[in-house]
């Protein structure tokens, strides 16, 4: 919860900003599971941005709220999960206005977006908007895809709800195609889902996702259920698809390391709460979170300095009782008197990696930050962070990157 | 509705949703599900009419008599509570001692088809291979082959007297009544077979009778209990339909059928006595309405989904699930601080 | 191909089980009951009949071993005989069954279509729509569940029949006026007579799968490729098609236990209907000892519930195409 006596904090938000790129507007979003006189905060407060074009990770341990914050966001979170607060906005751009990788691109004209608010709308406009702006790759393929459906059936179905000028020769056509542009023989077409492997299960998920070329895929966990090589197959291919279609991508996952190398903004959650969000090797590289510092230091470093792996000791809180004040007091190295009883503020800090947000009473300002908390972040526009993927594009980002300030 | 815990989704599980909003299986507190309430009370009234039933009876359930009703008619009053049978027969002393063979034959019938079932179920789902394919086919042939036309084929060999002791008529429906609970017993077993606890007392040398009876039984027991409430709820319909047909008699005592039996050959329907045919109807219809109460607990307790949706305590809100549609309950009013808020606002709104 | 053929190979196995059993019954029996009743029978049946029904259980002159009656056994019924009924004139049993048994048949197998049908469609609608009023009918569609169907029956005979006299309470048509065949005269009739016995099998049989079908679809609904049918946004129809299509499957699975029930609740119906079907038939050959015809009866009965599980099998795996793949 963003104190209201926020203190003397550096903020850029003056009112009236224009929107630029703003895809997904997430504003002070909780969510409860049970609405009696136990509910579990599973989402509490969190504040999300996502731009368009760019690839947001959300990161967090099993259990943080990751998923429930999409899934809430897209009204799809299932009984008893309740939205308790906020706002979520999404904006609808005319198709074919947005333009990336190529020169100049960040520069052009927007288009002026329609805006959807997620929360109050009706039914039917919150159906017009699924799968046509925002699109869902579920964790496990194999469950998501109907088992008693043929591929093609569903790729119709979908065609068929938004796409209502097609023929059926025109469908045909068109999911021959998204399963080209995925990798998949087109006469799979007839195949049920047990009848693939999982990596073209997944394959497919992508393809049914991309069908109606949406603004935004939220992906939870996609690759979990794979093996490594076909996990790495398939966010390069991914990558790519991106880089040709320009969709937005929320990117849920538990594995930090893999963020590093697709996501260009990070955002860490733990206990429900959004706890960092940064530009991902600024995050990687000077986290201002505890919590996100011991984030980076349990796994290994492919690429990059060799780290000590330390990990985070104890573990998360159970969400009926999550400690007061911070909720990551009790295991925080540097957890101080006030930790325990207030809440953080919501911090925006400005570095040279881009602005950032944090929830620390240490990086208020008024405190002595920890070295660990307050390594020098690369210069935003350097790559290196992320050598591995063939993955390049710049995302496009509205306002500022290069502001001194902030934490000292 | 339930109360979710997050906190005890450590491994990602195979549905991620599913796991993302695990629910906590709450312990099997009696007291905590009302249908199971109401079900055990209502039994619990039949288990004590079926001990005391015959002998607080006023009469002799076959005693032949005058027809002392207003009028001399059938019709209930004065000496006989719920009227006589067009030959004298006080009902309502009929209905008290036919509660005693159908709970017998009801527990026995339970007792033994789901011993059956536990048995051949559980050893063909934890030996696998050929035993398993062997009892298994058994359980599919039994579960195909329908059971009354058998029985009344059996019984009709027996005649009635024979085929009517309680334990006589207890194993033939138990022979026709195990299959359902041994195949579902098996697919638990078989789930459990590879589980690590159950591996670790193969490794550490256990002997398989002691497995079965000592690791994996005790898991089972709720799946156990639906099974024996299935059968026993199988045998009342049953041992009242044999005794409707006249197959099974139940001796000095009465049975709930065989006064239904009574009644309709008598006409009863049409002359309008219903106190003849509806109490027994009627006893038939609450003690198995009673025994699926509770195994609607039961299957509640195995599959907290089932739970007829109900508004949370403590809320005024009522918020209908709907899939697809996570419902919004703002409990605080929105307080705009976006800085995109005035440039949102400009925008239109999408159709 | 190959699960159909396993498939078969099965139900041809449990009508080996079948036959077995019924050659058994009698001769399983402690005291030799048909030795009681032919004996009794001396003075009444003609010589062949007697000599016939002493060759059908092997006793008498010809005390041949139980393999050898056995074999006796399935040569006769591959003849296509079932023995002599002594009650009904010592008329031919399968001649008796094939008179009774379609009267069961078109009872038992539309008031069970029908049953499965509605049953299916309320129960996703409560499973659909939670927390409204419908779910509210489930204790009571328990409560008509616990109900015996004779019971039932009854109770259908006194309102529809004595109280507002709209169906006839008793017989499958009007033995005066109609004459068997078809006419429409005599089918009208015979609707008008079958609908309380019908009501009264789909009125009992109707909650196992009202209360079966909300079960599964409430489980269903749990799985991802229903959110994801929501999550695409496709029309509210569609996607509780994707959840019924998946949530029918354990409800045709569920079509022997159920069918089992279901045959034996219609014999007993078909007794308060003085219905002219096969149960009726059983109740009189059970009290007049007539055992041939009992046995007949009930490897008939059989053979019909088997070919019946077996449709249901082949439907079960049409609508799955895991099943196909396994075999």
């Amino acid at each position: 919860m963003s104190v209201a006596e926020e203190p003397a904090a550096p903020t850029a938000t003056a009112p009236g900003e224009p929107l630029g790129e703003v895809l997904l507007e997430i504003r002070g979003l909780s969510v409860d599971y049970g609405l009696g006189d136990e509910p579990v905060h599973a989402v509490d407060d969190v504040d999300l941005m996502i731009r368009r074009g760019e690839v947001v990770g959300l990161a967090g341990e099993s259990g943080s709220g990751k998923s429930t914050l999409a899934y809430a966001v897209s009204r799809l979170l299932r009984d008893p999960g309740v939205i308790t607060a906020g706002e979520a906005y999404f904006y609808d751009y005319p198709k074919g206005s947005y333009r990336e990788g190529g020169e100049g691109a960040s520069g052009a004209p927007a288009g002026t977006p329609k805006r959807i608010d997620l929360l109050t709308s009706d039914k039917n406009k919150i159906r017009a908007v699924r799968w046509t702006e925002i699109a869902v790759v579920f964790q496990s393929a194999l469950h998501a895809l109907n088992p008693v459906l043929r591929i093609g059936r569903l790729i119709d179905d979908v065609l068929k709800t938004h796409e209502k000028q097609m023929s059926r020769a025109e469908r045909r056509a068109r999911a021959e195609e998204l399963l080209d542009i995925v990798g998949i023989s087109p006469d799979r077409l007839s195949s049920y889902p047990h009848e693939l492997s999982g990596g073209m299960r997944q394959r497919v998920m992508i393809a049914v996702a991309i069908a109606l070329r949406p603004s935004l895929l939220i992906m939870d966990e996609p690759t979990t259920a794979l093996d490594v090589v076909i996990q790495r197959e398939i966010l390069e291919e991914l990558m790519d698809l991106r880089e040709r279609l320009g969709f937005s991508i929320l990117f849920i996952t538990h594995d930090l390391s893999l963020l590093i190398e697709i996501a260009d903004t990070i955002a860490v959650m733990y206990a429900g709460k959004l706890v960092e969000q940064a530009p991902a090797k600024s995050l990687f590289h000077s986290p201002r979170h505890p919590y996100t510092y011991g984030l980076t230091t349990s796994f290994p470093s492919l690429h990059g300095e060799k780290r000590v792996m330390t990990g985070i000791e104890g573990s998360p809180p159970d969400l009926r009782h999550v400690p007061s004040g911070c909720p990551f007091h009790p295991r925080c190295a540097w957890a101080m008197e006030e930790c325990t009883t207030k809440v953080p503020p919501a911090l925006e800090l400005h570095d040279i990696g881009g602005s950032r947000q944090v929830l620390c009473w240490l990086q208020d300002g008024a405190h002595e930050v920890p070295a660990e908390l307050n390594a020098t972040p690369p210069a935003a526009g350097t790559d290196e962070a992320r050598p591995s993927m063939r993955v390049h594009g710049t995302p496009v980002r509205a306002h500022g990157s290069a502001e001194e300030g902030g934490a000292p | 509705m339930e109360i979710v815990d997050v906190s005890k989704e450590q491994v990602p599980p195979q549905t991620p949703l599913a796991a993302a909003q695990h629910k906590r299986r709450p312990k099997l507190r009696i007291t905590k599900s009302k249908k199971m309430l109401a079900g055990l009370v209502i039994l619990g009234f039949y288990v004590v009419m079926g001990v005391i039933g015959p002998w607080i009876a006023p009469y002799d359930p076959n005693a032949l008599g005058d027809l002392t009703g207003p009028g001399g008619t059938q019709s209930p009053g004065g000496h006989h509570l719920l009227g006589q049978t067009t030959i004298g027969n006080d009902i309502f002393s009929q209905l008290l001692a036919g509660t005693r063979p159908t709970i017998e034959v009801a527990f026995l019938s339970g007792v033994i088809a789901t011993a059956l079932a536990i048995v051949i179920g559980i050893t063909a789902g934890y030996m696998g291979g050929f035993v398993d394919e062997v009892l298994s086919l058994t359980a599919n042939i039994f579960l195909v082959l329908p059971a009354l036309p058998l029985l009344i084929a059996i019984g009709a060999f027996l005649g009635p007297d024979r085929a009517g002791s309680p334990w006589v008529v207890s194993l033939i429906i138990a022979a026709t009544g195990w299959a359902w609970g041994a195949r579902v017993m098996r697919a638990q077993a078989m789930s459990m077979r590879n589980r690590d606890f159950v591996e670790a007392a193969r490794v550490s040398g256990e002997s398989t009778s002691r497995i079965i009876l000592a690791e994996i039984m005790p898991n089972l027991s709720a799946v156990i209990a639906s099974s024996f409430l299935f059968t026993t709820i199988y045998a009342i319909g049953t041992y009242v339909g044999l005794g409707f047909l006249n197959v099974v008699s139940a001796g000095p005592h009465y049975n709930w059928g065989t006064m239904l039996f009574d009644a309709t050959s008598s006409s009863a329907v049409e002359a309008g006595s219903w106190w003849w045919y509806v109490p027994p109807g009627l006893a038939i219809a609450v003690l198995g309405m009673s025994l699926a109460l509770i195994n609607f607990g039961i299957d509640e307790y195995i599959n907290p989904r089932l739970r007829i949706a109900k508004p949370a305590k403590g809320t005024k809100v009522k918020v209908r699930p709907q899939l697809g549609f996570t419902p919004v309950v703002r409990k605080r009013p929105v307080v705009d601080a976006s800085p995109y808020a005035a440039a949102r606002s400009q925008l239109e709104e999408a159709q | 191909m190959r699960v159909f053929l396993r498939r078969l190979g099965f139900y041809l196995l449990a009508a080996v089980a079948a036959v077995t059993l019924d050659f058994f019954i009698p001769r399983m029996v402690p005291g030799d009951p048909v030795l009681t009743a032919l004996a009794q029978l001396k003075g009444s049946a003609t010589p062949g009949a007697l000599a016939a029904l002493q060759a059908q259980y092997g006793e008498g002159t010809n005390h041949a071993g139980l393999w050898h009656q056995y074999l006796h056994f399935w040569n006769m019924l591959l003849h296509g005989d079932l023995g002599l009924s002594l009650s009904l004139g010592n008329t031919h049993v399968t001649t008796i069954i094939g008179q009774h048994i379609w009267w069961t048949v078109i009872l038992v197998g539309l008031a069970t279509v029908i049953s499965f049908i509605v049953g299916t469609l309320i129960g996703t609608l409560a499973a659909w729509r939670r927390g409204t009023w419908i779910e509210s009918l489930l204790p009571l569609t328990t409560f008509l569940q616990a109900m015996p169907y004779f019971f039932f029956a009854t109770l259908l005979v006194l309102l529809f029949a004595v109280k507002l006299n709209l169906f006839p309470a008793q017989g499958g048509y009007d033995t005066f006026s109609s004459t068997v065949g078809l006419n429409w005269a005599f089918i009208s009739d015979a609707l008008s007579h079958a609908v309380l016995p019908a009501l009264t099998i789909v009125g009992a049989s109707l909650a196992g799968w009202i209360i079966g079908m909300r079960n599964q679809v409430v489980t269903v609904a749990d799985e991802d490729y229903v959110l994801l049918a929501e999550a695409a946004g496709l029309p509210r129809q569609r996607v509780v098609w994707y959840a019924m299509r998946n949530a029918i499957l354990p409800q045709i699975s569920s079509f022997a236990l159920a069918l089992s029930f279901v045959v034996g609740g219609s014999l007993l119906t078909e007794i308060v209907f003085s219905y002219p079907g096969i149960g009726f038939i059983l109740l009189s050959a059970v009290k007049s000892l007539d055992y041939s015809l009992v046995q007949g009866i009930f490897l008939v009965i059989t053979l019909v519930v088997l070919a019946a599980n077996f449709i249901a099998d082949i439907v079960y795996v049409a609508l799955d195409p895991r099943t196909r793949q396994e075999a």
